[in-house]
Order: structure tokens, then sequence, then C-alpha cells
């Protein structure tokens, strides 16, 4: 890795300079992380008296567990519908605010500023609209014949955990995708208009295929936030109901340890998040190395 | 040029109206939910159209909070949740600087082994190591504390790796330049580093103070105590508290004020917001 050509010399400086993150790092994360990962070959009897040393039983457990099966089945559906919803509406937005030229940034201001809702008030905002006695959204459906209710449909919970969590995001992938259409040369498009295609023929053929690297891009992070960055939407809505419906990994991890107090499970499933974030991080990093145009 | 279709524009103005009308809808029902009396919202449907209660709510949430549902006054949230972001943000932005300069700016033993130490802190986020977390805060007696709320929070390799990466771009000369003159290294940071970095430095400010006010399950972990209640995860106890259903009319209140400050700094503060998110996950 680079430094300057020239750098000071100087035998502590660079020690003191780097110890306060260094420090930080190693007490609140690296420790703890590792802790999880000793915890999880470890199981205490029920009153918490005895440790003992269980090699890989938890993560046996685990993987025969049909809760935690379901809980991954759950995480799956979620990351992809808050993945695919988010960003499709969100390519749909930039691509027609790219066409505007005057009122491009009034667009872009109404567009971007859900950013700043926090996960946990974005879920309470769609909960309240959904909310199946007095919300607008059960009475507009009412008038279709559909009987709204997320207390007791499974698919209804994971609809509204999906939309309060795409509808946040929405703000990042538009700004993205904006950027990235931007900077197409607009050269491309005025040659494939000359030579007779069609604007949806252009989009298909021309601008989709060159916002393929931000779309991948976009797809790690979409996933990455709607597995990790979502724990508020569901905890302070669905509580992971009803009938586990909503309970995707991390609440699981979090009622586990803190709830249901069971220490080598949830130290168990930190280690397998670790290993999914990891992964996600890695694909994240080798493929902005690679990353050339924009 | 390529063909200007008059009808195309209008549909496209036409589904973007829509689109703002879907991504505001949500903020204006709890902004005319929260000027409603209690009563309204027993039957029927919401409302749409602004109600008189307004002055009344705000005061409420501000000054009562709901004692019996164990939630303070919103005011001390609101100071509790700004004391909070303001010292993640500040305290992340300082700690990357001093790293970022250590790295690029000096060459030593282990270098390179301490980039890897701060890079793991993306691969680490606090959800997926919440109960070891804890027990570690716990045990160095920082829970109901600001220090505990903002401490463990403050490592940030995305802000290492951004300021690293102007840091390379800075000119060489401008180095040699100084030592010629016989700045020292801090001198050379304070004096001619710090001064070109101040865009970066602000933009970071705006994406961390977001993140710093919308952090939602650390302090629902280590706060028990209501003094040190933030507002975004006072929300969830007013939402949950009882088993009545919520009243919504504070609560929404609350949820106004609550999501007020991040979106008035994006507002205000666009393009810096803009540089910031694009710059720090490239």
């Amino acid at each position: 890795m680079q430094t300057k050509r020239m750098t000071f010399s100087n035998s502590w400086l660079p020690y003191a300079l780097l110890a306060p993150q260094v420090i930080v790092t190693l007490i609140f994360f690296i420790w703890p992380a590792s802790q999880a990962l000793y915890q999880s070959f470890l199981r205490q009897d029920i009153f918490g008296l005895r440790t003992t040393f269980v090699w890989f039983d938890n993560f046996n457990r685990l993987f025969a567990d049909p809760l935690y099966l379901n809980s991954l089945t759950v995480t799956f559906w979620f990351s992809v519908g808050t993945t695919v919803l988010s960003m499709s509406v969100a390519l749909l937005f930039a691509v027609m605010v790219n066409r505007m030229i005057r009122s491009r940034d009034s667009y872009t201001t109404f567009l971007v500023w859900p950013y700043a809702v926090a996960p946990a008030i974005a879920g309470v905002l769609w909960w309240f609209i959904f909310n199946p006695s007095i919300g607008i959204m059960p009475y507009m459906l009412k008038g279709f014949g559909y009987d709204w209710n997320h207390r007791s449909s499974s698919t209804d919970a994971m609809i509204l955990v999906i939309i309060a969590a795409a509808w946040k995001q929405i703000s990042y992938n538009f700004l993205f995708f904006l950027a990235g259409l931007q900077s197409i040369p607009q050269s491309l498009i005025e040659a494939a208009a000359i030579d007779g295609a069609s604007r949806f023929k252009r989009f298909w053929t021309i601008i989709f295929p060159l916002l393929s690297p931000i779309t991948f891009f976009l797809m790690v992070v979409n996933i990455v936030y709607a597995m990790f960055d979502t724990f508020g939407v569901i905890h302070a809505t669905t509580e992971g109901g009803p009938a586990q419906a909503t309970n995707i990994l991390v609440y699981k991890v979090y009622r586990d340890g803190f709830v249901n107090l069971n220490l080598g499970s949830s130290a168990a499933q930190s280690v397998i998040l670790m290993g999914i974030v990891i992964v996600l991080t890695v694909i994240q990093f080798r493929y902005i190395e690679r990353r050339v145009n924009y | 040029m390529v063909e200007n279709n008059r009808w195309g524009n209008l549909f496209a103005h036409l589904v973007l109206i829509l689109g703002v009308t879907i991504v505001v809808f949500p903020v204006y029902v709890a902004i005319i939910a929260s000027t409603h009396p209690p009563g309204t919202f027993i039957r029927g449907v919401m409302p749409l159209l602004p109600g008189p209660n307004a002055l009344e709510n705000y005061r409420t949430v501000i000054t009562e909070g709901r004692s019996r549902a164990g939630t303070p006054p919103i005011g001390g949230m609101l100071w509790n949740s700004f004391v909070m972001a303001m010292a993640i943000t500040i305290g992340k932005l300082s700690i990357s600087l001093l790293s970022a300069f250590a790295i690029v700016y000096f060459r030593f033993p282990f270098r390179i082994f301490f980039f890897w130490v701060i890079f793991l802190t993306l691969m680490l986020p606090v959800e997926v190591r919440i109960v070891p977390t804890f027990q570690v805060v716990a045990d160095l007696g920082m829970l109901n504390s600001f220090a505990g709320l903002s401490i463990p929070l403050i490592a940030s390799a995305t802000a290492t790796f951004l300021f690293r990466q102007f840091f390379m771009t800075v000119p060489e000369e401008l180095m040699e330049a100084a030592r010629v003159d016989g700045a020292g290294p801090m001198k050379f940071f304070k004096d001619i580093l710090m001064p070109l970095s101040i865009t970066n430095i602000a933009a970071l400010f705006v994406i961390m103070f977001i993140y710093g006010w919308n952090q939602y399950l650390w302090p629902l972990l280590i706060t028990t105590d209501p003094e040190y209640y933030t507002i975004v995860m006072g929300i969830q106890r007013m939402v949950t508290g009882g088993d009545s259903e919520p009243l919504w009319h504070l609560v929404m209140a609350t949820v106004v004020l609550a999501a007020l400050p991040p979106i008035l700094v994006i507002l205000f503060m666009q393009r810096l917001f803009v540089k910031g998110l694009t710059e720090t996950e490239k």
C-alpha cells in the first residue's frame, strides 16, 4: 500500500495517531467478535451454573431448528423484496428525472430526504398508514375487496415491512442511479437515435447495460441494508410476528440473546451473520477495485 | 439531439409527481395526525386534513411525555439524541483524520496490519455481535452514559478510507515545502492538511450526523434509564408501551420531531450530503 514519496520520520507519533481508532476497534469490535466466536462453542445449563464446551453442537442445533430455518427463508424473501422494490422504483425515478432539465433539482430534493428518516420511524409511519382499524390503505384495499390485516396475515406483515424498508432506501438508490445516468456519454445515445432505435430500445440495449456496474454495486449495498440495518423496522412494528413471519436473522439474534437468554445459540447465530457480512464486504470491495467508468 | 417528445415529457412529469406523492405521503400523514385531538383515532379512517390540536399535542409531548407509559418528555430525548449524534460525528471524524494521516504520511512497522485492523470494523456491524458487545460495555461500567452511547460507535473504516484517498491526492510539494520551512508533522496536519480537507469533513459530517441521530439498536440495548433515552428509540416505547392502541396523535407528534432534524440537515446541505454519500460508498 502506498504512502507519500516523502514521509515524516518519527518513531512514536504514527502509533499515537492511530491509537484512538485502534483501541476503540480492539475493545468494541474485535474483542466482542472473538467472544462471540468463543461462546458459540459453549453451552450453559439452564441455571447458568455450568458451562461446557460443545464444539459445533450449537451450529448443528441451529440448522436442525425449524425456527432458524424459517428465519433464513424470511430474511431471504425480505432482502430480495426490499432490494427489488426499492431499486426498480429508484431506477424509474432516476430515468424520469434525468430527462428533465429545469425541474431536475426540485424533483431530486423531494426524493432524497427519506434517507434521513430512521428505519424505526419509517416502520412506524407505514405501520400507521396500514393500521387495520384506522389506516388509509386497509380502507382503500377494502374497496377492492381485500381484507388487510398484518396482525394475523403473514403475507400482509411481510409486505408491510418490505414497503417500509424499501421506502427509506429509495433515495439512496435514486442518487446513485442518477449519477450513473449522467455519466453515460450523450453521444452513444444520439448515435443510437440516429440509427433509429426507439427510446425503449435505447434504454434496454445501451443505458441499462452501461448502468450494470452501479446496479450490481447497489444490489450488494441493498442486501446488506436489508439484512443488517432494518432491525428498527421490525422491532418497532411487527416484532417478528405474526407467527415468526417477519423474524429476520438480526432480530432473532437479539431476541434469543436478550429476551430468551440463550447465549450459546445467539453467539452461533452471530458467527453465521459475521460470515455473511464478510462475504458481502469482500464482494463489494473486490468489485470496487475493478470499477473503471463512473 | 435526441428527439424531444412532448407527450413523453408529460408522462415523465406525471410519473414523478405520483412518485413524489408516494414518497412524501407517510410524512404528510404523520404531520396531519399530529394536529388532531385523541378522539379522531377511535373510529373511522385516519384524517387527511389538519385538525385543531397541533399546539396542544406538541406541548404535551415536549413538556410532559407520557409518564404512565414510562416515556419521559420529548425535550430531554431530543437533547440526548443531539448529544449522541454530535459525539459520534465528532469522534468519528477526529479519529479517522488522525489515523488516515498516520497511514499516508508515515512509514512504520505494522502499518499494513493496522490498516487491516481498521478495515475489519466494516465487517463487524453492531447487529452481528450484539450480546458480547453489550457485555464489554457493561463490564466497563458504561451503561446509561453518553460515553457508552457514543464511543463504541466511533470507529470508522469508511471515513478513514475516504480521508486516506483524499490525502493521497494532496500534492507532494506541499509537504516538501512545509518541511523545508521547518514545520513538524502536527503543524503540517493542522495548518495545511485540515484546511484542505474542510469540504470532505463537512460532507462526512452530514452523513455521520444522520447516522448518529438514527441509531436505534445500540441505545435500545444500553439505556435502561429514561434519562438517557434517545428519541428514535423512545418512539418504540410509545408505540408498544401498554396494551391499548397507541395514542396516535402523540406518537405522530413525536415522530415528526424525531425525523425533523436529520431531514432539515439534508434539505439545507443537499450538495454536501450528496457528495458525502457518493464518496463514502465508493
